[in-house]
């Protein structure tokens, strides 16, 4: 039998950092704009222009650095990454190199080797139809990109799978998102991710030659190129033959990888220190900016959920993970009166006089129905996950949905004529109490009401009598149903079955 | 009146404010001089005092940097004002609109959208542009040979080299083409020249003049300085590159030396002025020798001490610098690929652009100095080339540090050798990187020094160096002051100075397209 083998990955993310100019310059960021509008002399590389540090950049370089645990610099140093190409219109990156703003940390299970500083290059297009250099007719470049500033996260080779790799991934997007330092947007490139990939025997801790793989600009082509890399080189080693270093680039349109440069070519990128941008320190005040500005991330907002809050898993990392629907859920978890005790209540709530019998249950209700009924009649059909409704846009206010719960839980109304209730909320706002006393939605109470028409569909199904009184109670949902559909849903399916077993005497 | 351009920078900027002398006449004065050159030392000239202020290319206003636009403290005080001066500027700064190549084949007809911070500064000041002068191409050269715009022939004597890379500026001011000329140096390309020339150069402190708009050879190294007639004049242009620190360049410092001023010391009482015996072995012409002590015994009349010192790495700055200078030239070059701008060569695909481009548009010291900084940074050599001349440059620093313990300034010649024949060199550039010995050390310290004529061997100038810590300049200028009212140098060459057959470097002078 042929040996096992197991990948081994490492990512490198580039993050394009949302501040407002550049990384060296005073030009401002864009996208989309018409090519070439948003350049000035510096990051042209005009003759005489030198670069000047974007204090910003280093502030969102330290909250990423913060956020993931990993020891910061109090000395900023530049590196001149060198090599010819015209998106680089100095001839050089300039880049960090043995001094990186950030050294170690981790995220989740992963950890991270480093995160450093450095400028964008610009964007080349080549005109023809491969859409790649060679076979083009000719290439032009937009220099509007040309040195956004860019934070490189650089991880440690410990992903061992695509599919770990991918929601690994999901999970760095979002804390970025949360931290707010970039609008991680993948089809734009302000999130970019080229992966290390070996593959090793499993069970052995070597690393193999490595391959790396560019130009994965979605989670699916992530997936996919990685897969079919290590398919690859499980092939070659299979077949006893050596995998060599070189750079790849995944062709998502065919799935194909081809070599963009092998080892011979390889690029010996002269770095040395950035003349023009002497060693500084961090001013101490960025580190304070950037402290203050951390907000909760998602890894630790998914554990108090978890902990505190005593919310499921999955629950907590839907909320966790969207921060809008973190926030709303908090918010209403606030307007039943279930905020946990030691937690303050989001600003501009105001909680109820009595606060909630059961706050436990009351927020794993209110979890499970924006989890799943508020979300779902808020996103169109077509929209992928990141275009999903924010109810905190919505008609549904946090206190109309934590007075909704209370009446389900309290039995005001059943959970189905709730959904309902949930749908008037959407479509036109409102209150609950007044939609279910509008659209006649209060649960048939107790038995003076709901027994004949559990009676009557008892009589219209003789068939079903028979097998719940040979002790068959499977058939019960036909009783249950029949009297749904005779109430608009308003009898409580619990009630129901309850009031044919006493019927029957069973 | 007499000739206006037979007074110095000073008291024209005076005659002017009194009223005795007007701009337009001063420009229009030099701009006739200028034009009927036979030195080569300028690539333009400007037509009128307004010239290079007003040639402002269709929005390159709206194109230029963005980012905060420095406010230039101009000297309050009227005894600096250089209102009316012209200034004759090298041809590496930026100014916008203006012709603007660095010398080089690959920037010709190039026009900046950006003026230098140190040209911006004297324009606040009210001085105007006269013109740009000639120079080694990208400041790579110790005799101005190297430039794609010809020669520049020494006013002193035809045959010979004006001294480099500043050599148009220190030629235009020894000729009397232009009151003043901005330089640069890098390793000597202000003091070597005007050494040569017979005229003052002044490389301040390091970090103390922005170097925003100077088109790079070194980074750590490069150093706008003045060319000038005498010391005073060379303290009045000083006043207005310094200033606060400028936004656009992260190694502008901001001048914090004390008040810069005119000088007017005439003894040298108490001064301790260092001189280093390592440095001053052989390879010193015998009459460089005989006048670099003659000057010392000048000062010793004006009441100074003379200390011998050692600075004992110093030795080592050459090769030390011909590492760095080269690594960080390699890499300030790689922009000039011919994607963007200047001069590109016809090719068929992206290599064959860059490397005929490249090929065509510099010339062989530029091509020379590219491939050793480039090997100098390999993988693999960086540790025992770059990173082993960081150590020597940091020794040096030490060095001078040490000694200014003992002396307030230190003295050597500023060049072993006067001026040498146009071509004698060209074809051993061991000789000619030899040139700047004595002026290289202070370069890699960072620290200020001048260089002012201190008497004729052969007939041609020598130049005494004097240095001092950084942000040293006003003692500097005190002492050469002094001194230069002492020495009494004659500083106007030979009438005509002396003519070659033809002139060796004339012909190549002027197929660049020099003046206009």
């Amino acid at each position: 039998m042929s040996t096992a083998y197991e990948p081994v990955i490492g990512l490198e993310i580039h993050v394009q950092l949302g501040t407002r100019t550049k990384m060296f310059c005073g030009c401002e960021l864009s996208f989309g704009d018409p090519p070439n509008t948003h350049t000035c002399p510096v990051c042209l590389g005009m003759p005489g222009t030198l670069p000047t540090i974007n204090r910003e950049a280093v502030r969102l370089g330290l909250m990423i650095g913060m956020a993931l645990g990993g020891e910061l610099d109090d000395r900023l140093v530049f590196h001149r990454k060198s090599y010819f190409y015209p998106d680089l219109p100095k001839g050089y990156q300039i880049s960090q190199f043995d001094r990186p703003l950030v050294s170690g940390g981790s995220l989740g299970d992963v950890r991270l080797e480093r995160v450093h500083l450095e400028e964008d290059a610009a964007k080349l297009t080549h005109l023809g139809e491969s859409g790649r250099i060679g076979g083009s007719t000719a290439s032009v470049v937009d220099y509007n990109r040309g040195g956004t500033p860019l934070a490189e996260i650089v991880t440690r080779p410990d992903i061992h799978s695509a599919e770990q790799a991918s929601s690994w991934l999901r999970l760095l997007r979002e804390t970025l998102r949360q931290l707010g330092v970039s609008d991680v947007n993948m089809e734009e490139g302000s999130l970019r991710c080229d992966a290390n990939i070996s593959i090793r025997p499993v069970g052995t801790d070597g690393l193999g030659t490595k391959t790396e793989l560019k130009n994965m600009n979605s989670f699916r082509f992530i997936e996919q190129g990685i897969n079919a890399e290590v398919a690859r080189q499980t092939r070659i080693v299979q077949d006893g033959g050596r995998v060599e270093q070189e750079t790849l680039h995944f062709d998502p349109r065919s799935g194909s990888i081809t070599s963009l440069r092998s080892k011979e070519g390889s690029h010996d990128y002269r770095y040395f220190p950035e003349p023009d941008l002497p060693p500084v320190a961090v001013p101490t005040e960025l580190f304070d900016l950037a402290r203050a500005a951390i907000p909760e991330l998602p890894l630790d907002r998914e554990a108090r959920y978890v902990d505190v809050h005593g919310l499921n898993d999955e629950s907590a990392r839907l909320l966790a993970f969207r921060r809008e629907l973190g926030d709303y859920y908090e918010a209403t978890v606030a307007a039943a009166g279930a905020t946990p005790d030691g937690e303050a209540a989001p600003d501009g709530v105001t909680r109820p006089a009595e606060p909630a019998d059961d706050p436990a249950d009351t927020r794993r209700q209110i979890a499970n129905w924006i989890g799943n009924d508020l979300v779902r009649r808020l996103t169109a059909e077509d929209a992928d996950d990141d275009a999903a409704g924010d109810p905190q846009a919505s008609k549904v206010t946090p206190q109309a949905l934590a007075a909704l719960v209370a009446l389900v839980r309290a039995k005001s109304i059943t959970r189905k004529a709730g959904g309902q209730v949930l749908d008037a909320l959407v479509a036109e706002g409102g209150e609950p109490a007044a939609i279910v006393e509008r659209d006649g939605l209060a649960a048939i109470g107790g038995g003076d009401e709901l027994r004949p028409v559990v009676q009557a569909a008892l009589d219209a199904n003789p068939d079903v009598v028979e097998k719940l009184r040979s002790g068959n109670m499977k058939p019960i949902g036909v009783i249950v149903g029949a009297v749904m559909k005779e109430t608009r849903g308003r009898a409580d399916a619990g009630a129901v079955t309850q009031l044919a077993r006493e019927i029957l005497g069973l | 009146m007499t000739d206006p351009t037979t007074l110095s920078a000073v008291d024209q900027v005076a005659a002017l404010r009194a009223g005795d002398l007007d701009a337009a006449g001063l420009f229009a004065a030099y701009r006739e001089r200028a034009a009927a050159d036979d030195t080569n030392s300028f690539t333009w000239l400007a037509d009128g005092p307004d010239d290079a202020a007003a040639a402002v290319p269709d929005g390159a206003r709206a194109r230029s940097v963005d980012g905060p636009e420095p406010t230039f403290d101009v000297p309050a005080d009227d005894a600096l004002s250089v209102r009316g001066l012209p200034v004759a500027v090298k041809d590496l700064f930026c100014v916008t609109g203006v012709p603007t190549a660095s010398c080089s084949e690959l920037l010709r007809g190039y026009r900046p959208p950006h003026t230098a911070t140190a040209v911006a500064r004297l324009q606040a000041g009210g001085a105007t542009v006269l013109g740009k002068t000639n120079q080694d191409e990208f400041a790579m050269g110790s005799s101005n040979e190297n430039s794609a715009f010809g020669a520049v022939l020494n006013p002193w004597d035809r045959t010979r080299v004006p001294g480099g890379s500043s050599g148009g500026s220190a030629a235009a001011v020894a000729a009397g083409l232009a009151p003043v000329a901005l330089g640069t140096d890098t390793g000597g390309s202000v003091r070597q020249p005007a050494a040569l020339c017979g005229v003052v150069g002044l490389k301040p402190t390091y970090g103390s003049v922005s170097r925003f708009g100077m088109i790079a050879f070194a980074s750590s190294l490069d150093q706008a300085g003045v060319l000038a007639r005498d010391v005073r004049d060379a303290a009045l242009v000083l006043a207005h590159l310094t200033g606060a620190a400028d936004p656009r360049d992260s190694t502008s410092i901001g001048w914090q030396g004390d008040a810069l001023g005119l000088p007017s010391a005439d003894r040298l009482d108490g001064l301790r002025i260092g001189v280093p015996t390592d440095l001053l072995g052989e390879g010193i012409d015998p009459g460089v020798r005989a006048s670099f002590d003659a000057a010392l015994r000048t000062a010793e009349e004006l009441g100074a001490s003379i200390v011998e010192i050692t600075l004992p790495h110093a030795r080592h700055a050459l090769a030390a610098y011909y590492v760095i200078a080269p690594a960080e030239a390699s890499s300030n070059l790689a922009r000039f690929d011919g994607v963007r701008y200047g001069n590109r060569a016809a090719a068929d695909d992206l290599v064959s652009l860059y490397t005929r481009t490249r090929h065509d548009g510099f010339g062989p010291e530029v091509r020379r100095r590219i491939m050793l900084g480039t090997f100098a940074l390999s993988a693999g050599y960086y540790d025992a080339y770059y990173g082993r001349a960081q150590q020597v440059r940091t020794k040096v620093v030490e060095d001078f540090a040490t000694a200014h313990e003992q002396v307030d300034l230190i003295a050597t010649p500023t060049s072993p050798t006067v001026a040498w024949g146009l071509g004698e060199r060209t074809d051993d550039p061991w000789a000619m990187y030899r040139a700047d010995v004595m002026t290289l050390p202070q370069s890699l310290a960072g620290v200020p020094a001048i260089s002012i004529p201190c008497g004729l061997d052969d007939g041609l100038p020598v130049g005494l160096q004097l240095s001092g810590p950084a942000f040293g300049e006003p003692r500097i200028l005190d002492a050469a002051h002094a001194l230069e009212r002492a020495i009494g140098f004659d500083g106007t060459p030979p009438r005509s100075g002396r003519t070659g057959e033809g002139g060796a470097g004339g012909a190549d002078a002027t197929s660049g397209g020099g003046a206009a």
